[in-house]
């Protein structure tokens, strides 16, 4: 194998997971040290800066990072990163002085945006410091998307996204919201003369179910985004005493647990697939359990029985999964009676859809089959030029920190664009590396690793928590737990540098190392090599790091995998040729860093 | 030295010997010597031997003198029995140690100073009587402890640091070992673990005196160019007579070599070993032409490894005085008190 390019920022940037799993990239390690040095308006502007939700993001984020930290490899559970974000978001006290100031001046750009949901509020906070004109349109009345009226305040208090919606807004936005917001036609947006049009519109419509009695008891079959923003905007407050949901994913499982507070007694989340493929995350399945909600799995709706009208249940057939022999799953009906489940209302929440009926079709915005628009994935720009497309309307429903890394990278091509700059032309990030020693054995971080197992976000008590939806459900971290689970993080931003010159091959790194990461050896082809390390190396997404330059012509081999960042390599290495030095990669945002002149 | 204590976390898919123990269950506690010292790597070596071979950390126990190496036994086999003893004299309580409980492992760990100074006769009379050991000098030609002067193994002409040089003829532990009758010698280097943890492995399973001398580079006082004991000069005039393999089974015998390059040799225990010979004329069962080899290269500026002499068959120390059978502490009252008539036949067979 060739000796690691340390130089190429991606590499350091793959060993920090969670940074790297991060849409948005934000610098994880760095801003959790924060909170456990109590900084929590320093870690909150890191976030903001990042993922500009922090409040929200620390409270509903798909935590695309967790499944990645390395602490999950070495022991049960991933450090809680999204619920210490919270932790920040809520201590955070003055926040002025790290907002970045709105040019008087502005630069004669002028831009819409389309739909006011985390996507188009990211490209306004990366364009309005720049000095852009910004005009937000929206149908609701107030800012915010889908984080205001799909996600239920009793996981998101409405306060929390008013206060970051706010923080966009009040750079000078124009909002246009309320039904005169609603845009029915990009064509006369367009010709209105916009310098560039961001079009974050989401996906806003619920799939629908056909099966029989669908028509017949429609007044208690409800659409689960509907429905979840009809109770959003205080439009329902109250549903039948037994409930169905029909769907498996993040939606079914806020429909479940919104229906108990608003007089669902027995409420029944209902999946086609099995329990384990369900497409909702592991944590918001638990919560719903934890609620009293029951997940019957492996049942297929035939049927919506009703009495003249009236809904009275929802027949099943049950099925089982079978693979072929590609691997792929076929539900087959098991061939047993079906099954009737009584309700008073459903509630369907089988998956979202875009929904382009206002973009008119010869304005030069090119749809796929699907019906998708045709936008570049690394610029956002559609197939008319000075159209740009970012969040769930760009590429279908995915999540809040995937809109937020659309919005950045929209906002950099906006900014370009408007410019005469070429979009294909992506800013480097910003990387530093700089040794952590601070004496012979003392490092500018806490290398001391914490045997705790994950904590346990604190719950309202559930008797409480039911009895109102605008109840916020988790209490959040206190300071100690905070503290507890910060210091779970292994720091993995903080890298094991090596260099060979140095080296003088005594072992002491190789003998010290508890997870016995180290090799040296003869150098030969990687899936060889691997074979014969100090331990196990069988994650081929996880780097080995090669160092050559060896007096004897060995190579050192590091594997990335389940390294702990202790340091110990370096403590115990008498030449230096071992050094932790914190990797600071911070991705490039809209601005003059960006532009090539 | 390092302030935090090591992680106790470990690789997921560490591999468990038979008693179901990682090598990590081996450790002792993090060591307090210089970074980079010869001597962790020589403990890592005893980890990795004791860990291969399975045995119960309750039934070894490591004894030591005075100096940096006699520290070491802290750093490994946390969960063994200890004896750290005064300078010089770990083998007159090993010996004693060993014929009051003779089934444990005994593990004696010393250094060039505490070996080959001020605990010479020591070290001497306890290889002369065979007793069931392993016997391991940590080598590194200096006095760390005391800033670095020339031990009595630092070879002639060889710098300190600071550039004195050496007047005085060393002291070869490996020759004097061969002499006093040893029946395993073996000599390596602490950066070899490949060649260094199968000689560990064997000692221990040899029944008898088995000695092994470990160059082991100290960084702090004797790594710079004219010492004959750094990495570099190590490295440079290394002459490995064999490549010891150790294996149980015979059946793990791979036939792939030259004719005449590979000896199997049966410990006492049905052990096996496999010597792979890299100098061709080597003999290691030939006490005196070994002698007569290692005085050769080492006057040729070599440092001769492997292992040097083995001897299967050659009882200890329990044998030659023909001890009783099992430890004295399972002795009952009945054994230690035969009774009136026993005592009167003992005694009327000296009158």
């Amino acid at each position: 194998m060739h000796p690691t390019d340390i130089s190429n920022p991606d590499y350091f940037h793959k060993v920090v997971d969670c940074q790297w799993a991060c849409p948005a990239h934000t610098p994880v390690p760095e801003y959790i040290r924060l909170i456990a040095d109590r900084r929590f308006g320093d870690a909150w502007a890191i976030n903001w800066e990042s993922n500009v939700f922090p409040g929200i993001l620390g409270r509903t984020c798909d935590r695309p990072c967790e499944p990645a930290c390395r602490r999950g490899r070495v022991e049960k559970e991933p450090v809680a990163i999204c619920r210490l974000k919270r932790v920040a978001a809520d201590n955070k006290g003055d926040i002025s002085r790290y907002l970045p100031a709105i040019p008087t001046q502005k630069n004669g750009k002028r831009i819409a945006l389309v739909g006011a949901g985390p996507a188009s509020l990211t490209v306004a906070r990366d364009l309005m410091p720049l000095g852009y004109h910004c005009v937000m349109f929206d149908g609701d009345s107030k800012g915010g998307g889908m984080m205001r009226s799909q996600i239920p305040r009793f996981r998101l208090p409405e306060t929390v996204t008013d206060e970051e919606v706010d923080i966009i807004v009040d750079m000078g936005v124009e909002t246009r919201f309320g039904p005169g917001g609603y845009v029915d036609s990009l064509k006369s947006l367009l010709a209105e003369g916009w310098d560039a049009v961001f079009v974050g519109s989401g996906a806003p419509r619920g799939r629908e179910i056909e099966i029989p009695g669908r028509q017949e008891a429609g007044a208690h079959i409800h659409i689960g985004i509907d429905w979840l923003s009809s109770v959003s905007f205080g439009h329902v407050d109250k549903i039948g005493r037994r409930v169905i949901v029909l769907g498996g994913g993040n939606t079914a499982m806020d429909c479940c647990r919104s229906s108990r507070r608003l007089g669902g007694e027995e409420v029944t989340v209902v999946v086609r697939s099995g329990f384990e493929e369900m497409k909702a995350s592991a944590w918001e399945k638990e919560d719903a359990q934890h609620e009293g909600i029951p997940i019957l799995n492996f049942l297929v709706p035939v049927e919506f029985t009703h009495d003249s009208g009236k809904l009275t249940g929802v027949l099943f057939e049950k099925v089982k999964a079978e693979y072929d022999e590609k691997g792929r799953r076929n539900l087959v009906p098991t061939g047993e009676p079906h099954t009737h489940v009584p309700c008073d209302d459903v509630l369907v929440a089988i998956g979202q859809e875009n929904s382009f009926p206002w973009i008119e079709r010869d304005i030069g915005i090119e749809f796929d089959r699907w019906g998708m628009p045709k936008v570049d994935p690394k610029t956002m720009q559609a197939s008319l030029p000075h159209v740009f497309f970012g969040g769930d309307s760009a590429f279908g429903p995915k999540n809040i920190i995937w809109a937020v890394a659309h919005g950045h990278d929209a906002a950099i091509s906006i900014d370009k664009f408007c410019h005469g700059e070429d979009v294909a032309e992506r800013p480097a990030p910003g990387v530093t590396l700089v040794s952590q020693k601070m004496g012979i054995h003392e490092w500018s971080y806490d290398n001391d690793i914490s045997n705790d197992l994950r904590y346990k976000v604190p719950l309202r008590d559930l008797k409480v928590a039911l009895k109102d939806i605008r109840t916020e459900v988790e209490l959040g971290y206190d300071d100690k737990l905070a503290f507890l689970e910060a210091e779970r993080c292994l720091n993995c931003d903080i890298q094991t540098v090596f260099a060979g010159p140095l080296c003088i091959e005594c072992d002491a790194c190789v003998d010290i190392c508890p997870m016995d990461c180290i090799t040296f050896t003869d150098n030969g082809a990687e899936a060889e090599l691997r074979t014969r390390l100090s331990a196990p190396a069988t994650d081929f997404e996880q780097d080995l790091y090669i160092g050559d330059s060896l007096k004897t012509g060995r190579i050192m081999v590091k594997d990335e995998d389940v390294c702990l960042h202790c340091g110990l390599c370096a403590e115990r290495c008498p030449t230096g040729a071992w050094d932790m030095s914190k990797f600071l990669i911070n991705i490039t945002q809209a601005g003059t860093a960006c532009r090539s002149r | 030295m390092t302030y935090i204590v090591k992680p106790r976390l470990h690789h997921p898919k560490l591999p468990t010997n038979a008693l179901g123990y990682t090598h990590r269950d081996y450790e002792g506690s993090v060591s307090t010597l210089c970074a980079g010292c010869g001597h962790d790597s020589i403990s890592a070596a005893i980890i990795q031997a004791c860990f291969e071979l399975s045995l119960p950390p309750h039934r070894i126990a490591k004894l030591s003198g005075i100096g940096c190496s006699s520290k070491t036994p802290t750093y490994f086999l946390g969960q063994s029995h200890g004896f750290n003893s005064v300078h010089g004299r770990m083998p007159s309580v090993l010996t004693g140690a060993n014929l009051a409980n003779r089934d444990l492992i005994y593990l004696g760990v010393s250094g060039d100073g505490d070996s080959a100074s001020i605990g010479l006769g020591q070290f001497a009379h306890c290889i002369r009587r065979g007793v069931d050991m392993v016997y391991i000098v940590e080598n590194n030609g200096v006095y760390g402890l005391t800033k670095g002067q020339f031990s009595a193994t630092a070879d002639k002409g060889s710098s300190a640091k600071r550039g004195a040089v050496n007047s005085d003829s060393p002291i070869d532990l490996v020759a004097m070992a061969l002499q006093l009758g040893a029946s395993y010698v073996a000599r390596s280097f602490s950066g070899d673990k490949a060649q260094l943890v199968p000689l560990i492995k064997a000692a221990i399973q040899h029944k008898g005196a088995a000695f092994i001398d470990v160059v082991s580079p100290c960084v702090a006082f004797n790594n710079h160019p004219g010492s004959t004991k750094s990495f570099d000069y190590v490295r440079d005039h290394n002459e490995a007579v064999n490549q010891l393999d150790y294996m149980v089974e015979r059946d793990a015998i791979v036939a792939d070599y030259a004719p005449g390059t590979v000896e199997t040799v049966m410990q006492h225990d049905g052990s096996m070993l496999r010597l792979r010979k890299l100098a061709l004329d080597y003999d290691p069962h030939e006490r005196i032409s070994a002698l007569t080899y290692l005085q050769q290269r080492q006057a040729a500026g070599e440092v001769v490894t492997g292992l040097l002499f083995v001897e299967a068959d050659h009882g200890d120390m329990h044998g030659y005085l023909d001890t009783v059978d099992s430890p004295l502490n399972t002795l009952g009252e009945a054994e230690l008190c035969p009774g009136p008539d026993l005592l009167e036949r003992y005694n009327a067979a000296h009158r």
